[in-house]
């Protein structure tokens, strides 16, 4: 008798463990999947989420997040996520060859028709459609739109080093670079942790010395890697970086410190580092400034957030919901001024901008549009890591190896390609 | 003497029932964990888009040599796992046997060494970052800065930011996180040796040394080999704190931060499973023959 009853209790535990499977959300529910937890991009999708639940008030709102700048955690779970079949109703992904993975896997929905009912085949860039669109089909709605190439310094730092006025080329740049080295005041400010804020760098050098066509052709193969034009960019990097400060193990919040603290001159990154700064309680035009990355004003290098639809969303009406929501003048302006990034739409209200916003509008309707390789538009997740592989090992190795990075740079193209 | 035999029988069983679940949870989530992804890497599952799972042979263990990525992680992982090991030994033995010989407060101590034990490898890892900065000179942080104002100019240097001596400065919070750990075990190993063999020798007219060389040590050989193992299985698999430190930088990347790139980033799955069969390899040829070791030598004391 006590034996059966263990054997039963074994066989109850056992059962137990069988049927804890992972419950499905209830109906009504809109999950969806970001890495915006902190900060300004936290309050942005609280904003839009708050315009999502006047619209759909019967629906509950579920927020995944996982935090990880630029969603390196973030990417791992996902990606488990969709290879098991369990996708969330919604996702957050740089628009562009980074979803490329998914699209080629069957994983998410064709949205073009979305943006027809609402309008915004009409209402978003035509540049930026033409990007999104493969082989006639759009997978992603924008949200926001972040510029990569701009330059930002410290008014204070330059006066100090006789620098009255922004560079204008990449030659100037480096020029200015030499001046602030020579008031001890470390020329650019790097950001060697985990690579990609070096590639970053290196994206906006290839651009300025090659120009927007044949930096266009380096991801589709038109410009060579081993062609003239980026050996001679390589070259200029290499100038550049010896400029950089010493310590190669910086995040880039902290490089940027160098900068507004007066300790480096320049530094290139994406336009997220003046709300980081300002959530700091810095101030836009008196403690930092910025121009367009030396030699590429007349182009804006963009990135994108972007929401998905996957295929099998447990609730894909939620979903669509969302989007719309995304895709709207509301939901855009209800998040991107906070998040410190622009509307993809046209008509956005620019009184609700900064100074420098106010301006990157003004450019995003008039300039020519590239891709920021590191933020997802060029290369796809492979592409990506190799390339910042490559950049990583060039940096660290004290720019020396310069046939060892167009090697580098060639196989992250065939890595994309693949 | 049935009746006996019968119970025991019982008990036996009644024992079984109890580990059962356990058994299956093991034999699912582990042993058919492993056995997936062997079938994994022998597959032609090289994307995220592909459903090809049909049976590659060893193509991608072969593709993996001529990977230089993967090389430069085994090497980067294989001088790690020396200074590490090495390192942890040696300082964890002069730890305890400094603590032998019965200092006052050595309570107090043993918890000191201890406590990097406590703190994750992640919240280390962003510490050790800081310590480890690579500025010189005026700008010095961390270490460097300590190296900067003692006059030791010349000891400052870029650790694992040096494309030659990342692993090395790598190994230094390991090191410092392990040593307190190690020195536990070869003190439980100290202790456990009577007293009387040490005034045996002593009475004989050995020297301390001597007694270290010729009676303690030998004694210790099963706790020496317990440390390597257990050092050399963390290192092997060693993640979380490069992760912490240096994210997936190229300089100190390792085997696990590798397999995590190729199966998250590149979606080349066939790919991340041969990397972690590998790991998984280099990991039981050091265990196995340990464990065969140990259950023979308990079998021996029965």
């Amino acid at each position: 008798m006590l034996k059966k009853s263990k054997l039963a209790a074994v066989l109850a535990a056992v059962a137990l463990v069988a049927t804890t499977a992972p419950a499905a959300p209830a109906a009504g529910n809109l999950e969806i999947f970001t890495w915006w937890a902190s900060g300004g991009e936290a309050a942005g999708l609280e904003g839009m989420t708050t315009e999502f639940v006047n619209q759909n008030p019967d629906t509950t709102f579920v927020n995944a997040s996982v935090a990880g700048a630029a969603g390196v955690n973030a990417k791992g779970v996902l990606v488990s996520r969709m290879a098991a079949g369990n996708p969330p109703d919604t996702f957050q992904a740089h628009a562009g060859a980074e979803l490329s993975s998914y699209v080629r896997a069957g994983q998410l929905e064709d949205l073009t028709s979305l943006y027809k009912s609402e309008g915004w085949d009409e209402i978003f860039p035509a540049g930026l459609i033409k990007t999104l669109t493969t082989k006639g089909k759009i997978y992603s709605v924008p949200v926001n739109i972040h510029r990569a190439n701009v330059l930002w310094w410290n008014p204070a730092a330059a006066k100090k080093a006789g620098i009255t006025k922004a560079p204008e080329s990449l030659d100037a740049m480096i020029a200015d670079l030499k001046k602030f080295e020579k008031v001890g005041i470390d020329g650019i400010a790097l950001a060697g942790q985990g690579d990609w804020a070096i590639a970053h760098l290196f994206d906006y050098v290839l651009l300025a010395s090659m120009g927007a066509d044949k930096f266009n052709g380096l991801w589709n193969g038109k410009t060579k890697w081993g062609s003239k034009d980026v050996k001679t960019a390589i070259k200029k990097f290499k100038t550049v970086l010896s400029y950089g400060n010493d310590s190669k193990s910086l995040d880039w919040p902290d490089a940027g410190k160098l900068v507004t603290s007066g300790k480096a001159g320049f530094f290139i990154m994406g336009d997220w580092a003046s709300s980081q700064w300002q959530s700091e309680g810095l101030k836009l035009g008196k403690d930092y400034t910025w121009a367009p990355g030396p030699g590429t004003a007349g182009t804006y290098q963009w990135l994108s957030d972007s929401f998905t639809l996957p295929k099998g969303a447990p609730n894909r009406d939620a979903g669509i919901a969302w989007l719309k929501v995304c895709g709207s003048l509301a939901g855009q302006d209800a998040f991107n001024p906070k998040k410190g990034s622009i509307a993809v739409r046209k008509d956005s209200d620019p009184k609700l901008y900064d100074s420098y916003l106010k301006a990157a509008m003004k450019s995003w309707k008039t300039d020519t549009l590239v891709g920021s390789t590191v933020h997802g538009v060029n290369y796809g997740n492979a592409g990506m890591a190799a390339l910042n592989s490559a950049v990583g090992k060039f940096y660290v190795g004290g720019a020396k190896d310069k046939k060892g990075f167009i090697k580098g740079l060639k196989a992250a193209y065939k890595q994309d390609k693949a | 003497m049935a009746l006996k035999s019968k119970k025991r029988i019982q008990s036996h069983w009644g024992g079984f029932f109890f580990v059962l679940p356990s058994i299956i949870a093991m034999s699912i989530f582990v042993y058919g964990m492993i056995g997936w992804t062997v079938k994994f890497s022998l597959s032609n599952r090289t994307s995220a888009w592909s459903v090809d799972n049909s049976f590659a042979g060893l193509a991608n263990f072969t593709g993996l040599l001529d990977d230089p990525e993967f090389t430069h992680a085994f090497s980067n992982l294989v001088k790690f796992t020396l200074v590490f090991m090495i390192g942890t030994l040696l300082s964890g033995l002069i730890m305890a046997l400094l603590l032998e010989k019965g200092i006052k407060g050595e309570g107090l101590f043993r918890s000191i060494y201890l406590y990097p034990m406590a703190i994750s490898f992640i919240a280390m890892g962003t510490s050790w970052r800081w310590l480890l900065d690579s500025a010189e000179g005026e700008k010095a942080t961390g270490i460097n800065l300590i190296f900067h104002k003692a006059g030791l100019s010349a000891l400052e240097n870029s650790w694992y930011t040096s494309e030659k001596g990342s692993m090395y400065a790598m190994a230094l919070p390991a090191i410092w996180q392990m040593s307190g750990y190690v020195m536990a075990l070869f003190l439980a190993g100290f202790r456990g040796i009577p007293d009387d063999l040490r005034e045996a020798a002593r009475v004989d007219g050995a020297s301390e040394f001597k007694i270290y060389r010729h009676i303690l040590f030998p004694q210790l050989s099963p706790t020496f080999l317990t440390v390597l193992i257990i050092l050399g299985h963390i290192s092997m698999k060693v993640f979380d704190l490069i992760y912490g430190i240096a994210g997936k930088g190229y300089v100190t990347k390792v085997l696990a931060i590798y397999m995590w790139q190729v199966i998250f980033d590149f979606q080349n799955y066939a790919k991340g499973a041969a990397i972690a069969v590998i790991i998984l390899v280099m990991i039981a040829i050091v265990v196995i023959p340990y464990l065969i070791y140990v259950n023979k030598t308990e079998e021996a004391n029965k």
